[in-house]
Order: structure tokens, then C-alpha cells, then sequence
């Protein structure tokens, strides 16, 4: 792996291509689960994870793969990977896993790991692609560990379920609620896109 | 858990108290992408609906009478992933003999379902409650129905709202993602009628 150009996709993936505030994929399955830090935590590193080596195994067999059932072989490697984690859940941190629910199941239909699979995987080398999707994967915690901080800060007091807010504050039972993700999710796009669009501009008048 | 819920009761809920898009998320992705058309939504809201139902019941069938008896619960991701496929499969030949109009509209979004986290949510959520048959069917059309309403809902907004001023930052998703939170504020209301859960 060249460096150069593992750095360049790294910063892509956590900034310029955010799976998130970009290419808006795999919202679904993860958003839900933003209430608590705790448990958005263990689920994007589940689905870091899952994309990394599911990449990596679909960028290994490429060439024994037909075009024609790609889309199947994909889904089960992933749903592979997915069941791994939920057994490993299951057996080192059972309470987790019980909070999770469905939820860990629903790793296999986030879009982030069919995309990468689909878009990146599919032309590079193994390592890149392992590279690729665990980026990937670090963008989209970026982002909901941030919602989840402000979910649980002002929704219950706490982080890490650690009490941090002082004695006589009311939570902001909206918080805890599925409305305010969303919010905050558009409140993320809304800064990221700004800052772009400043930078762009920025970039365009210097080369004048 | 919860085997007495009367299955009515858990239709209405999974349309609207607990409806799948605004209070679990599921199946946000093809929902944002898909709501800039009013015709679209119409279509693929109804295909979700019928392949919800379908699926909901077959996967409780495959629960019931070959996943619990062979034990093979740890398989049970790939199992109703491919059950889903199938379905959706299926499907396509059944409408495409039965009805060409139909296939028409309906055709190109049956692939896209496959992919759909809701109807994976919906199966997950069957199997952790331990719904009944009845239950279960019942839940899968209330969440198709609700799912459908809420794409139809946000596609009518979306087709008002095009032409409004909006800061550039937010053009596009953003925009969408607000309005959205504030439908499921308005689905809260509901909150209040039915308690399932």
C-alpha cells in the first residue's frame, strides 16, 4: 500500500466523501441507536468493521466472482461478517447486545458496506479496499458519535452514562426522541456544506 | 413479552404510533432519494407495503418450521436476507405474467427493495418480540402502510417546497432531513393513543 495514497483516502473518506453529510448512505440502521454513546459506539465500530472486511474479502475474490450474481455474493459475505459480530456480541457484552436488538442485524443493509464493495472494492487491491472501508467506517462514527454526544448530554445528563450535566437540570425529553435526530443530522449537513462551499470559493479566488 | 396484542391494535400502531420511518429510521436512504417525485413515492411505497407483507409472513413461516427446529438461530441474517430476495424475485415474474401495467409502475423498484432496510427491520422485529402468525402479518402490513404514508407525506411536501428559499448549505437533504423531523414530531401525537412496545 502506497502511503501517499492511503492518506488521500483517508481524508477523503472522513471529510470530502463523508458517507454521512455527503453521500448520505446508511442512515437507517445506526441513527436509532444515537440516544446512548455507548451503544452508538459499539455499533459504528460493528459496522466499521463489517465494511473493512467485507471489502476486503469481495476486493479478494473479484476476479472469481461473475458480474452476474455479484449482488448476492456480496450480501452474504456481509451478512457473514454481520452474524461474527453479533456472536462476539453476544458473548462479551451481552447487555449491549440486548439494548442493540434488531439493530445489529440490520449492519447488512446499511448502503455504506454495499457501496464501498460496489464502488471501491470492486476495481482495487485488497489492502487498499481493507484500508477503504475502515476509513469509511470512521467517518460515519465521526458523525454519530457527535449526534449522540448532544443526544445523550442534553437528553438524559449524561456521557457514557456518566453524570455530567449539574443537579437541577431538565432533561430535553425531545432529545431522546426520534424528531431530534433528524435535526441534528441536517444541522451536521448544514455545517459540513457550508464550510466546503467556503473553502471552494476560498481556493477559486487564490488561483485568481 | 408481547403475544396478547390484539393484531388490530398492532396494525394501527405500526402505522402511526410506531411507525417504522419516523421512530425507528428505517429506510431512510431510499426514502430521501426517492421523495423529490410524487409518482415514484406512490410506486415504491406500494411495492414496500405488499413486499413487507409477504415477506413478514414467509420469514414467520421459515422461523417457525425450519430455523427453530434445526437450531440454526446464528443463521438466521442470511436466511432472511435470502428469503427476501427471493420474495422480491418472485414477485417480479408473478406481477410481470399477471399484470404488464402493473409491472410497469411497479418493476423497477422491486430490486431496490431487496436492499431496504425496513423490510429487514420489520422481520428482525417479528423474531425479538416473538409475534404470533396473525401478529406478524398484521405488523408487516401496518409498517408497509405506514411506511407508505410517510413517503407519500414527505413527497407532497417536498414537490410545495421545491421553489422556497433555503440557506445553500441546507439545499437538498438537509432541508429534507428537517422536514422530516418535524413529521415525526407530528406522528408523536399519536404517541398518545395506543402504547405498544
Amino acid at each position: 500500500m502506497k502511503a501517499p495514497k492511503a492518506v488521500a483516502i483517508l481524508k477523503d473518506n472522513l471529510w470530502a466523501n463523508n458517507p454521512i453529510f455527503i453521500q448520505i448512505l446508511g442512515i437507517c440502521s445506526t441513527l436509532a441507536v444515537t440516544n446512548s454513546l455507548n451503544n452508538t459506539l459499539v455499533m459504528t465500530v460493528g459496522v466499521a468493521l463489517t465494511t473493512a472486511f467485507s471489502s476486503l474479502t469481495l476486493s479478494a475474490l473479484k476476479d472469481l466472482i461473475p458480474r452476474k450474481v455479484r449482488m448476492i455474493v456480496q450480501v452474504v459475505v456481509i451478512s457473514f461478517y454481520v452474524i461474527l459480530i453479533d456472536i462476539l456480541l453476544r458473548a462479551y457484552l451481552p447487555e449491549a447486545s440486548r439494548q442493540l436488538g434488531p439493530y445489529v442485524g440490520l449492519i447488512i443493509t446499511n448502503c455504506i458496506i454495499m457501496g464501498r464493495a460496489e464502488a471501491f472494492a470492486q476495481a482495487n487491491p485488497p489492502l487498499l479496499s481493507f484500508w477503504d472501508g475502515l476509513t469509511s467506517g470512521l467517518g460515519y462514527m465521526a458523525v454519530l458519535m457527535a449526534i449522540a454526544a448532544v443526544r445523550e448530554l442534553l437528553g438524559f445528563g449524561t456521557l457514557f452514562g456518566l453524570r455530567v450535566m449539574p443537579e437541577g437540570f431538565v432533561p430535553w425529553t425531545i432529545m431522546i426522541m426520534a424528531p431530534s435526530a433528524f435535526f441534528l443530522v441536517a444541522m451536521v449537513m448544514w455545517w459540513a456544506k457550508s464550510v466546503q462551499a467556503r473553502r471552494q470559493t476560498a481556493g477559486k479566488e487564490a488561483k485568481k | 413479552m408481547t403475544p396478547l396484542i390484539n393484531p388490530v391494535t398492532l396494525f394501527f400502531a405500526s402505522i402511526f404510533t410506531s411507525n417504522i420511518l419516523l421512530t425507528n429510521f428505517l429506510g431512510t436512504c431510499s426514502f430521501i432519494s426517492i421523495s423529490k417525485d410524487w409518482k415514484s413515492s406512490f410506486g415504491l411505497g406500494m411495492a414496500v407495503t405488499v413486499v413487507m407483507t409477504i415477506t413478514a409472513a414467509v420469514s414467520w413461516l421459515v422461523l417457525e418450521y425450519v430455523i427453530a427446529p434445526l437450531e440454526l438461530e446464528y443463521l438466521s441474517f442470511i436466511v432472511f436476507i435470502v428469503v427476501i430476495a427471493a420474495v422480491v424475485q418472485i414477485l417480479e415474474m408473478v406481477i410481470d405474467r399477471a399484470s404488464p401495467a402493473l409491472y410497469m409502475s411497479l418493476g423497477i423498484f422491486l430490486p431496490l427493495i431487496t436492499v431496504n432496510c425496513a423490510i429487514l427491520g420489520a422481520i428482525l422485529f417479528m423474531q425479538i418480540r416473538h409475534y404470533g402468525f396473525v401478529q406478524t402479518v398484521a405488523f408487516g402490513a401496518g409498517s408497509g402502510l405506514g411506511w407508505w404514508l410517510a413517503i407519500l407525506l414527505l413527497a407532497a411536501i417536498r414537490e410545495r417546497t421545491e421553489k422556497n428559499p433555503v440557506p445553500a448549505g441546507l439545499k437538498g437533504p438537509g432541508i429534507t432531513m428537517i422536514t422530516i423531523g418535524f413529521m415525526a414530531m407530528a406522528f408523536i401525537g399519536f404517541s398518545g393513543m395506543i402504547a405498544v412496545q
